[in-house]
């Protein structure tokens, strides 16, 4: 893999450097990017941007309602829920799916905690379906799907144990996820697996918090499979308090 | 006649004497030591290689940590049973069962024979290596609480109703782990199926008298809880006794055929054997 170059931001200055790191996934420069807006009304709580292949997380009130927008089309937005207060009460795949008797996320769903309490619940959805039993990339994971060559690559879970450490998450916190905008069918025979997405440019989903939360998310740097259309874009975060 | 008048135990001596009189005697559900006394031997296993061999109650869970290369077989006497399992590497419990990949690396959503149980390591906790049910389920976890309270009116971890999580949250702390390291959990002899919209669709049980076998890939810690399905349709709370047995063995080599059967199977191997080589296992 050929070097990169990246603008480094400093204090100071703002500087070219060329970096010999194997940079794995990079944001085409021709992306076509939307970056829409809250898709409820209210006070503007927090308006984040979250860079390809970059972490995020926030806390998010009670009532107040996260948009999170696919600005570029088709990027996964890797997902953990916590309780803000105490985050050995979180996000849980199989609770949300057995309470809903049903394996995909919609609006109406209720993101239940591992104590079967809401945590979230999606209250504006702009693509078909949300998915939330393919769980997250890792570079563990890389080397069993694609082959030891893409060990290097960046993967979701380096983002969530990355940002997980500045919440004081840790490994033993990491739990089956959400992935906003991503696409895994479920086949009559049991195949299952990562397709073609069905977002765009601009799509959004939106989702209230029922409790305080701490919400951490991973903009996936995959780039072996079609989460992200091979081409890691920015996402948008807004927080509106109705 | 009340359980008191069964007892004669007015002083030490005689409660002494009354506890010892219980040498001996047996229940429906008890473990059986030594695991070679099992009196549900599974055909063709040598006695002498038993490790382990248990009938866990309805309700009830157990817990092992078990060797390398260990057969673990679980039978279903009465069609009723549910085992709701986690995993992880006994030697670094961190890393556990991470059904997401299980269900995501060997693309294919339901449990059956050639399985491979996955950590979030990229490494191979445990294999299915037979089963004659087919009726399992990756997707729904096991019973909290909250969702026996509203099912069943309770979920008191010591009554007739408790959940699932309550049973592996005790299996856990009894290793010194806790509700952090819970992750979600795959079961066994009730299955569901997932429809074209994504609707949850119980198929139950294939009977009574399946097994099903795995075979412990790294140094294993297992949690069992045998409890009801979620999805299980019954109003009442109905789960059959769930019979264990595990005995020495050998760990997938990379010469078997399961260690080649797809691509992503066979560098889950390679990552667990050169774990396994690392650690001098």
């Amino acid at each position: 893999m050929t070097p990169t170059t990246q603008t480094t931001q400093t204090t100071q200055t703002t500087q070219m450097v060329t970096s010999s790191v194997p940079v794995g996934a990079t944001c085409s420069p021709d992306s076509t990017l939307d970056w829409s807006g809250p898709m409820l009304a209210g006070a503007i709580v927090l308006d984040d941007r979250v860079a390809p292949c970059a972490s995020w997380s926030a806390v998010v009130r009670a009532g107040d309602v996260l948009t999170i927008v696919d600005v570029g089309g088709n990027q996964s937005a890797d997902c953990l829920i916590y309780h803000a207060h105490d985050t050995r009460e979180r996000y849980s795949v199989p609770d949300t799916l057995a309470w809903q008797g049903n394996a995909y996320v919609r609006t109406g769903t209720v993101l239940r905690s591992n104590l079967g309490g809401p945590l979230m619940t999606v209250v504006g959805n702009e693509i078909d379906r949300q998915d939330t039993i393919g769980g997250a990339c890792s570079k563990e994971s890389n080397t069993l799907r694609y082959g030891h060559h893409v060990m290097f690559h960046h993967g979701c879970r380096e983002n969530f144990l990355s940002e997980g450490a500045r919440r004081g998450l840790g490994v033993r916190d990491l739990v089956s996820n959400l992935n906003w905008f991503m696409n895994v069918p479920v086949e009559d025979d049991g195949a299952l697996g990562i397709v073609d997405g069905m977002s765009a440019p601009g799509r959004r989903v939106a989702v209230r918090a029922e409790t305080d939360v701490l919400v951490v998310v991973s903009n996936c740097p995959q780039m072996n499979n079609p989460c992200n259309d091979f081409n890691p874009t920015p996402l948008r975060m807004i927080v509106v308090s109705p | 006649m009340t359980l008191a008048d069964q007892h004669d135990t007015d002083t030490v001596h005689n409660a002494r004497a009354d506890a010892r009189a219980q040498d001996g005697r047996t229940s429906e559900w008890m473990p059986y030591l030594p695991a070679s006394s099992s009196p549900h031997r599974p055909d063709g296993v040598d006695p002498a290689a038993l490790t382990w061999a248990e009938t866990v109650a309805p309700g009830g869970y157990t817990h092992k940590v078990l060797a390398r290369g260990s057969r673990i077989r679980f039978d279903d006497p009465t069609g009723d049973a549910c085992a709701h399992v986690i995993v992880y590497n006994a030697l670094e419990p961190v890393e556990r069962l991470n059904v997401a990949d299980t269900q995501k690396i060997p693309w294919q959503a339901y449990l059956g024979a050639g399985h491979p149980l996955l950590s979030g390591d990229g490494r191979v906790l445990a294999t299915i290596t037979a089963d004659s049910s087919g009726r399992h389920d990756a997707f729904c976890g096991t019973s909290t609480e909250a969702w026996n309270s509203r099912k069943y009116g309770g979920c008191a971890p010591e009554g007739p109703v408790p959940a699932g999580r309550s049973l592996l949250l005790k299996a856990a702390a009894k290793h010194g782990l806790g509700p952090r390291d819970l992750p979600p959990s795959v079961s066994f002899f009730q299955g569901v199926r997932v429809g074209e919209d994504g609707t949850l669709h119980w198929r139950g049980s294939a009977g009574a008298g399946t097994a099903v076998e795995l075979v412990a890939e790294l140094p294993l810690l297992i949690l069992v809880a045998n409890v009801p399905h979620p999805l299980d349709p019954r109003a009442d709370y109905v789960v059959g006794p769930l019979r264990v047995h595990a005995w020495r063995g050998a760990p997938t080599g990379p010469g078997d055929d399961r260690a080649g059967a797809t691509p992503e199977v066979r560098r889950a191997y390679l990552n667990t054997l050169d774990y396994a080589e690392a650690r001098g296992l």
